[in-house]
């Protein structure tokens, strides 16, 4: 018997001897445990109000009324001062593509000089951009906001002037590039400084330059890399509330579904019919990302976190 | 349409145009400069590449986090020590208003319970649940479900759980809220769920636990599976019980990345400010520093106690921080 087959036997038979039923049946009932709440939302977001507002979601099943009417409300029911929902995810289409794009085109550019330029201090400014990576948001949020607002004097030399973008997008673009960027560079570099030496150095003989040498070799290779961290970013930057909150000034014209629905649990605390259609179109998209790229995402985190 | 009452205003559509339209031209912006350097770049003579590759690839993202990362750093440690207006300098009296004040020290002990409890329960469970599912024929839905609230957010979550949490004062109601019909059912009397300290600390706590569960999970998950077949074959033919050899043996081979978990939990954990503010505002003592830096900050408009709360944050993540460093540094060495 080859060494193969016999190691195929022998997971077959640990297989049989460790999988128990009692450790079965307790992980589909945390399975189950965690998505009831998620599934509860989901079935009242789908009835009508007064029946939302009297009764549990859980007598949906012997009493079943449907109803879209909530999610025609909250989607395009507004004002000018209270814009309809619809408006928002358009916000948070918007806020989401250059935030996704912009730092991990800068990441992968940064890891690749990290990982393939040859430079004096090149490791220890690659732990200082690691250790960059647990700088928390509320660390830099008042100064980056002055920093919008105001530009930047030293004395009386103006280093940034005031641009005057304060209300618009650019400053949460900007916000989620930079706080993206120390993990973004830190993934990365640990893809691309795996590809094989010989492969660059084979380039280099060719007559590669460094840009040639980027776009040729590197780039095609890390798209798998890359794309675990787009979906990454992705739920991150749509999920964000703190910085589309600061970032955006207030503006409803600029702010994202997240900061909506937050307003709204504020404002109307108790009108369930809008919160839970308005709470499900949020997750909708992160949701359809998540099932249908799952893989990815996984591979993604793990790059970020198991050793050996 | 319905939006033809306005006319004379701005309708949604329109302002998404707009939006739009920056959009467009801001993605066709940098599209066109990052082209540009590269054909630019790329004709350039091989000497001048030697510096041209620097500036391209390196500088603009070491540029973005010295100014937006490093500078506003040291910003916030200098405003700490200045008033509210960052005019004069108060010297420490923003740290002593952070540990003498009432409030705030039922913020800071309530961050400190976060700390602990929601790392400890959400790596417990994930353990559990990985351990019982490895080697399990078709895990993947049980996972994926665990693993779902992840992609949910913190705000999203925080309104699926005010609906768990949902209290009906009026007896003669039916219930809506899932956690006082599961309370009734057993014949019990539902509190205020979200109003009653310090019952309503751990009730935002299980919110973050639900979502940082599937992450220990599937990391600890993947880790098990690298633990080789025969050693635990072994263990078992010693006659050790499936827990025992959760202990004994799982444990021991996965502890690296035990630490992994714990740790990125840990400063995921510091940082959480969406649960508390959309399940209670912070009010009814749930309050933690990252929520209460935000109100003092621009709530209050008050930067020195903002500020100040922000490093005492900080700080907390330190030890972590020089941990996760030297762990780097040596798996550099090793390999």
């Amino acid at each position: 018997m080859t060494a193969s087959a016999a190691s195929v036997r022998a997971k077959g038979r640990a297989k049989n001897i460790f999988s128990s039923p009692i450790a079965s049946a307790a992980a589909w009932i945390i399975a189950v445990v965690w998505t009831v709440p998620t599934f509860g939302l989901l079935v009242s977001s789908i009835r009508p109000e007064k029946d939302i507002n009297s009764s549990g979601w859980w007598t949906f099943f012997s009493n079943p009324n449907i109803s879209f009417e909530n999610y025609q409300k909250v989607l395009f029911e507004g004002t000018t001062t209270n814009p309809p929902l619809f408006q928002f995810f358009f916000n948070s289409l918007a806020v989401t593509l250059p935030a996704v794009i912009f730092p991990i085109t800068l990441a992968v550019f940064a890891a690749y000089a990290l990982a393939w330029f040859d430079f004096r201090g090149r490791d220890t400014l690659f732990f200082g951009i690691f250790a960059l990576q647990v700088v928390p948001l509320q660390l830099t949020l008042v100064p980056l906001l002055q920093l919008f607002a105001k530009g930047l004097q030293i004395g009386d030399v103006t280093i940034i002037p005031d641009l005057g973008i304060t209300g618009t997008y650019i400053p949460i673009w900007i916000a989620h590039t930079i706080f993206a960027l120390p993990l973004a560079i830190f993934l990365l570099h640990n893809f691309i400084s795996q590809i094989p030496k010989e492969l660059i150095e084979a380039a280099r003989v060719d007559g590669a330059g460094p840009f040639t040498l980027f776009s040729k070799i590197v780039l095609p290779l890390s798209v798998p890399a890359i794309a675990s961290f787009l979906i990454f970013q992705f739920l991150w930057v749509w999920n964000d509330l703190l910085v589309g909150l600061t970032f955006g000034a207030g503006s409803k014209e600029v702010a994202p579904m997240t900061v909506r629905i937050a307003e709204m649990v504020g404002t109307r605390g108790s009108g369930w019919e809008v919160l839970t259609a308005g709470a499900f179109i949020s997750m909708a998209v992160p949701l359809i990302v998540f099932f249908a790229l799952q893989r990815y995402f996984v591979r993604g985190l793990l790059a970020g976190s198991v050793k050996g | 349409m319905q939006f033809a009452i306005f006319a004379a205003r701005k309708t949604p559509w329109d302002i998404i145009g707009e939006n739009f339209t920056l959009l467009a031209a801001a993605l066709l912006a940098f599209a066109s400069v990052v082209v540009v350097l590269f054909l630019v770049a790329g004709r350039a003579t091989v000497r001048a590449q030697e510096w041209l590759k620097y500036l391209v690839f390196l500088v603009p993202a070491l540029l973005l986090l010295l100014v937006g990362l490093i500078y506003p750093t040291i910003r916030t440690i200098i405003f700490s020590f200045m008033d509210a207006k960052s005019e004069n300098f108060v010297g420490l009296d923003n740290y002593v208003w952070a540990f003498t004040i009432p409030e705030i020290l039922v913020v800071l002990r309530n961050t400190a319970v976060w700390v602990f409890l929601v790392p400890f329960f959400s790596t417990a469970i994930g353990l559990s649940i990985a351990y019982m599912t490895d080697h399990m024929k078709r895990p993947n839905v049980i996972k994926s479900l665990i693993f779902m609230p992840m992609a949910i957010s913190f705000v999203g979550a925080g309104v699926i759980w005010r609906f768990v949490y949902a209290f009906e004062p009026n007896e003669n109601r039916a219930d809506i809220g899932l956690l006082s019909a599961i309370v009734k059912f057993f014949g019990g009397t539902p509190p205020n769920w979200l109003l009653e300290s310090p019952g309503n600390t751990y009730l935002l706590i299980a919110v973050m636990v639900w979502i940082q569960t599937g992450f220990a999970m599937v990391i600890l998950s993947a880790a098990m599976k690298n633990v080789p077949d025969e050693i635990v074959e072994a263990a078992m033919l010693d006659g050790a019980t499936p827990i025992k050899r959760l202990f004994r043996v799982t444990i021991p081979m996965i502890r690296a990345t035990l630490v992994v978990v714990l740790t990125t939990i840990i400063i995921g954990t510091l940082k959480v400010f969406d649960i508390v503010r959309t399940m209670t505002g912070g009010n009814f003592q749930t309050n933690v520093i990252a929520n209460e830096m935000y109100s003092q900050a621009f709530r209050q408009m008050n930067y020195g106690t903002g500020s100040a709360l922000a490093i005492i944050l900080f700080l907390a993540m330190i030890p972590v921080i020089i941990y996760n460093i030297r762990q780097l540094r040596l798996e550099r060495t090793e390999r």
